[in-house]
């Protein structure tokens, strides 16, 4: 008996080795170190040719691809574009802590950047010379790929936030478009009394849209400076959020709706809801998903938090990024570089992207441009303007994603029972805190 | 007449078989459970020797990896998410279980009464809802609770009425705990079934002739004999309360802000693992969590064993 433990003992340990052994080796990385790279080393790079793995799930890098592979014909793109999301996350930490299949370059949203950068899993791209495209991005998605000196990726596309409303809804019951917040809450009152079944907008607890109504209203409840973080929902500015929202809640004059769900598209076809508060990159969303809506609705800028203030936010947007163990450092540089800031932008414009870069928003090609969908309306001067007026200096925690995927189990308790919106900003403020702490940062 | 040599065999001194020869271990039945022994390994004890190891250790984000001895077990057993899931999975058990399997039982003396017309067909459609993959059950019965544009809703307006929302903060346990019954009551109920056919039939005719009726055979006959049956499917429903997570993830979706992401220990140690990439302490919790539900699985299994008990 004693001799089959040990020996079944023996055997699992053999496995479990086994097991870390798949994890621990892996292919080495030639890194880049702080050295510049030149254009010639770039130039030099595309002649000898190579093939370049890209996972981004952005659907106008197709194009993009194909375009760049014509014009570099040793250059093979391999773009594998079925992940999103979480799924795209986990897939991207799994392959670099097993340091085995990191793909050259990856398509990473602005909140998650940050979280990568901090241990080390992306190359800083300014020695690539990224650190001289500054002025090509409006300011909002270049804060958000730039740390001190660094550049994690280049902005691929923004997402200013706008206000979309229902003209129809508005017209048929005769309730002015809102401008100020203030306003809003009254169009709420106004639109729900004369019709029942109709709501201002659907909320039913959803991180991007608090973070950015944050952002709008000057309130800045994260701070980060490398591994000390502070998160703080507590100032003025959120309060003036918190205070304008409740009511809508309490009153329910929102419809407890998630967004991307059945119901929501449904909502939004319908006329159930009036408006809906989001980036600038969802007009393509209603032609596909709100196709029988086509007309009724609108694009403005987003209410403003006092009566005149043009202050906006961000809400989504990527970039696309070098991991750091990603190989085909220079060709992989070249193919980002061509999608965010060279020919590639004016492709993936021409299949409905929303750019980053200044010269496209500021087009008049770009400008002018009628959205059949909004009947005609020229609704990308709403969004330039908007991108143009990014409150600057917000940043997003080095967790955000962790932290976003807890925030209906803390900010959502207010919107199903008698806990208040303050109070569960609190509750999602000290469990940041707590998973801070215990991934190592110095959090106050 | 010619001498017949000595068979050589008969060379070999009598007595017992040299020790040696005696002692070799036979390989042959290696050889038939080898197959298994490697597939168990690999896919049942790897895992877990895995996890194990994986549970001492503490991946942060800042500061790397380190080993840390029991702390994720400390940790697990100090985290209050961890107990209100536990809590609420076996709320669940106590009130989910008796209903399912009490359903699933008078079903199964239903068809085996005789006295039922299409006993075939009410036994294929009360087992058919098991064949329906979970997640896709659950979809279903989502869009039915749905107040807005589902059937609750449409019963709202048809009627005029106001139906409580199924999908509520109050009421989301209760509305998987239906969802389950209804995809589980039919598997009870065909392991029931099974065993009452097996029930010689003498004794119902013994009974017939001490002048029992049917609610007395029920009692002294077909319970005690299914009795084993009994515990297993309660031993399933057991395990199966405390590793729900096809249910609440997918209704998630629907009521984000009723189920939270340590809804379920499963579905904790889930969110820990993929949103938070706690991958070491969700081992622990898993841990834990296998070690309760195989307690409790025991404890059960002795007292129903247990004759006469």
């Amino acid at each position: 008996m004693r001799r089959t433990t040990s020996r079944l003992m023996r055997g699992i340990a053999v496995l479990s080795v086994l097991a870390l052994g798949a994890t621990a080796c892996g292919g080495s990385d030639d890194s880049a170190g702080g050295e510049p790279v030149s254009g010639d080393d770039i130039t030099a790079a595309l002649e000898k040719g190579g093939t370049v793995t890209v996972w981004a799930w952005e659907p106008t890098l197709k194009t993009v691809a194909a375009d760049f592979e014509k014009k570099y014909p040793k250059v093979k793109i391999n773009l594998v574009a079925e992940r999103s999301g979480d799924k795209h996350y986990t897939a991207l930490t799994n392959a670099i802590s097993a340091e085995k299949g990191v793909p050259d370059v990856a398509q990473v949203e602005y909140f998650a950047l940050s979280q990568y950068a901090l241990t080390k899993g992306l190359s800083d791209l300014a020695p690539f010379g990224a650190d001289k495209l500054k002025d090509k991005y409006t300011p909002g998605p270049w804060n958000a790929v730039n740390e001190g000196d660094a550049v994690y990726g280049l902005p691929m596309d923004s997402g200013p936030m706008a206000m979309f409303y229902n003209k129809a809804v508005f017209d048929k019951h005769k309730v002015a478009v809102p401008t100020t917040w203030d306003e809003y809450v009254d169009a709420a009152r106004k639109l729900h009394k004369a019709d029942p079944k109709v709501f201002i907008a659907a909320d039913a607890g959803d991180a991007g849209f608090t973070t950015s109504a944050l952002w709008q209203a000057g309130s800045r409840p994260y701070k980060v400076d490398g591994t000390n973080v502070k998160v703080d929902f507590s100032d003025a500015k959120a309060k003036k959020y918190t205070d304008t929202w409740q009511p809508l809640i309490d009153e329910k004059l929102v419809a407890p709706i998630a967004g991307w769900t059945d119901d929501w598209y449904k909502g939004l076809g319908d006329g159930t809801l009036a408006t809906l508060v989001t980036g600038a990159w969802m007009p393509a969303n209603f032609v596909t998903g709100v196709p029988q809506a086509s007309g009724d609705w609108r694009a403005a800028p987003m209410p403003a938090w006092t009566k005149g203030d043009k202050a906006s936010a961000e809400n989504g947007g990527s970039s696309l990024a070098l991991p750091t163990l990603g190989k085909n450092k220079e060709l992989a540089y070249a193919f980002a570089e061509y999608a965010n800031s060279g020919d590639g932008v004016q492709t993936r414009i021409d299949e409905g992207a929303f750019p980053a870069t200044k010269a496209e928003l500021e087009s008049p090609e770009f400008q002018s441009k009628e959205f059949e969908y909004f009947g005609g309306q020229k609704a990308n001067e709403i969004f330039a303007e908007s991108a143009a007026n990014v409150a600057d200096d917000w940043s997003y925690l080095p967790f955000q994603q962790y932290a976003n995927s807890i925030f209906n189990d803390t900010v959502g308790k207010a919107y199903v029972s008698d806990t208040k919106l303050s109070e569960g900003l609190k509750t999602w403020q000290d469990a940041s805190i707590k998973y801070g702490k215990e991934q190592g940062f110095t959090v106050e | 007449m010619t001498t017949l040599e000595p068979p050589v065999a008969a060379d070999r001194p009598p007595g017992p078989r040299p020790p040696a020869k005696r002692n070799r271990r036979s390989w042959k039945g290696w050889g038939f459970i080898g197959p298994f022994v490697a597939v168990f390994a690999l896919v049942f004890l790897a895992p877990i020797a895995y996890s194990i190891y994986l549970s001492l250790f503490r991946d942060q984000l800042i500061g790397g990896n380190q080993f840390v001895g029991l702390d994720n077990y400390t940790q697990a057993i100090e985290d209050d998410r961890f107990w209100d899931s536990l809590i609420r999975v076996s709320l669940f058990l106590v009130v989910q279980v008796p209903i399912m399997l009490g359903i699933a039982l008078l079903i199964a003396l239903a068809l085996d009464s005789g006295r039922l017309y299409g006993k075939d067909f009410f036994r294929i459609t009360i087992f058919l809802p098991y064949a329906v993959p979970a997640v896709v059950a659950t979809l279903m019965w989502g869009f039915m609770y749905g107040t807005r544009y589902g059937l609750v809703g449409d019963i709202n307006e048809a009627f005029g009425v106001t139906l409580p929302d199924p999908l509520s903060t109050d009421l989301v346990l209760a509305s998987i705990g239906n969802i389950v019954t209804w995809e589980f009551v039919g598997y009870n109920m065909l392991i029931f079934y099974s065993a009452l056919r097996v029930i010689p039939h003498s004794l119902y005719e013994a009974a017939e002739i001490d002048g029992a009726g049917q609610f007395r055979v029920i009692t002294a006959i077909k319970l005690p004999a299914i009795r084993g049956a009994l515990v297993i499917a309660t031993i399933f429903s057991i395990i199966g309360s405390f590793q729900l997570f096809n249910e609440p993830n997918i209704l998630r979706q629907l009521a984000r802000n009723a189920i939270t992401t340590d809804y379920t220990p499963n579905f904790y140690t889930y969110s820990l693992s993929f949103n938070g990439q706690q991958q070491n302490y969700s081992a622990a919790v898993a841990i834990i969590m296998g070690l309760i539900t195989m307690v409790i699985a025991y404890i059960v299994q002795l007292r129903g064993m247990r004759k006469g008990a």
